[in-house]
């Protein structure tokens, strides 16, 4: 059994939620390189450097990419072999995002109530999900995930008749109906199978692999291509602007399901996609 | 006022008559300069009511440009945090209102709704896109900051930006034109 206190997960939250404001992740920035070499359009390269420009900015200036510094979506791997020592690992979690978001200059945008709206002023709560692993070691991935696109997406119960095409269907539609409120060139976490929750999860987590990474299941890694390129055809492009840059990536994680569901649930993020990790 | 610049750019000057929104068309790239007023979800929220009523609002809206933005907060020593657009959509319940009202721009990003376009054309505004997610570079643009109502909204106040050579681009002109159509119709490839 190996003991970590609560205030080196509260340091290590507080951190990641400034860095991942501040400085976009270098598979983002590579994406963002790529998109330049095949993006037809003039405006549209032209956002996607404007977008390499702030990003240095935000790096340079310690100011977030984006102004919505968005809901902090949490996932915590700890090791069955792991005590958390001092309190509660959720508040130890909430209390790195409350001194991020304060300390770091980042917008609070979290309300305390969905019906009264007041804001909590610091950030919090975040959404933590922790999942039991083997070993001694507790990995901590966050997310700043913004709003707007979050708005766009969409979860379906497909037949298992419609299979899939029913899947790339969905997924290319919830695409297109994001279009230029989602902030293109957009990330597809799609979570398919398990239950309603299960699929939702999945979609969240998918975004955490490294953009531009192959996916290690070569069925879904096959799917994940298909549907880039084709999402890259429907000639929305950065910004909404027209163009062959519409999405960076298509993220798929799959679970068993029951013989009658086909569920796919689309997490929609944006091209300020923030995430980070550390492990204690 | 607007004035085309050297470069093609149209450098916009609020107030803005009809007039000067006529000469608008959609994929026109515009320089702003001048004062701009924040308001978002839960401001709208706010005005909507005063609106309805046909009660005075707290800033005076007539030839006037909102931008749908939350800034963040400003480190000691700049003039704002990150300060890029928002969902302009989320507004287009409360847009017409304000239209009729005389306000003439709006800046957001992202689609708006046929009501909204057809109130555009109807009291002759404009829709303007800022690049989403640009927060640290629009920065730059905003040379003064001031909270004019609805302090306790934090983020979504109601704030008179002073801005110089703001960027965007005409996304609905009061002609029907539409640059997220005409993008998408240029560069679809199914």
């Amino acid at each position: 059994m190996r003991s970590i206190h609560v205030s080196a997960i509260t340091d290590a939250v507080k951190k990641l939620c400034m860095e991942a404001n501040y400085d976009l992740e270098p598979d983002v920035l590579r994406a963002f390189d790529r998109a330049l070499g095949t993006e037809r359009s003039p405006a549209g390269r032209q956002v996607l450097q404007i977008l390499k420009d702030n990003a240095e900015l935000a790096r340079a200036k310690k100011i977030p990419y984006c102004q919505d510094t968005g809901f902090v979506v949490c996932f915590a791997e700890i090791g069955q072999d792991v005590h958390v020592e001092g309190g509660l690992l959720a508040d130890a979690i909430n209390g790195g995002i409350r001194a991020g978001y304060t300390e770091g200059y980042l917008r609070a945008s979290i309300v305390r109530s969905p019906f009264d709206r007041v804001n909590t002023a610091d950030n919090t709560p975040g959404v933590i999900h922790t999942e039991l692993t083997a070993g001694a070691t507790l990995r901590i991935q966050i997310m700043a995930k913004g709003g707007g696109c979050e708005n766009r997406s969409k979860y379906k119960m497909l037949t298992p008749a419609e299979g899939i095409e029913g899947v790339k269907a969905w997924v290319l539609e919830c695409i297109k109906t994001a279009g230029p409120d989602a902030c293109p060139p957009l990330i597809a976490g799609v979570g398919i199978g398990g239950t309603f929750e299960k699929a939702a999860l999945l979609s969240k987590k998918a975004l955490f692999r490294e953009l531009g990474s192959p996916n290690p299941d070569p069925a879904a890694d096959a799917l994940e291509k298909e549907l880039l390129e084709r999402a890259n055809r429907l000639g929305i492009g950065p910004q909404g602007y027209g163009g062959d840059t519409t999405a960076l990536g298509i993220h798929i994680l799959t679970y068993p399901c029951h013989i009658t569901s086909l569920p796919v649930a689309v997490t929609i993020e944006c091209h300020a996609h923030r995430h980070k990790e550390a492990v204690l | 006022m607007i004035k085309t610049a050297a470069d093609g750019i149209k450098e916009v000057t609020p107030p803005l008559s009809d007039a000067d929104v006529e000469s608008l068309t959609a994929g026109d790239r515009v320089r702003i300069t001048g004062t701009l007023y924040t308001a978002r979800d839960a401001a709208h929220g706010r005005l909507s009511p005063l609106v309805e009523g046909g009660k005075p609002l707290p800033i005076d809206v007539k030839g006037q440009i909102i931008y749908y933005t939350g800034p963040s907060p400003a480190r000691p020593g700049d003039v704002v945090g990150s300060v890029g657009p928002t969902t302009g959509g989320r507004m287009d319940k409360f847009t017409p209102g304000l239209l009729a009202l005389g306000l003439k721009g709006t800046i957001g990003k992202g689609g708006r709704s046929q009501p909204v376009k057809d109130a555009l054309a109807r009291h002759k505004g404009v829709y303007f896109g800022a690049i989403g997610g640009a927060g640290a570079v629009l920065s730059r643009f905003v040379k003064k900051l001031e909270v004019v109502a609805y302090e306790d909204l934090g983020t979504e106040a109601i704030r008179r930006l002073e801005v110089e050579g703001f960027p965007a681009i005409v996304i609905n002109d009061c002609h029907g034109g539409d640059l997220y159509q005409d993008g998408v119709r240029q560069y679809a490839r199914d």
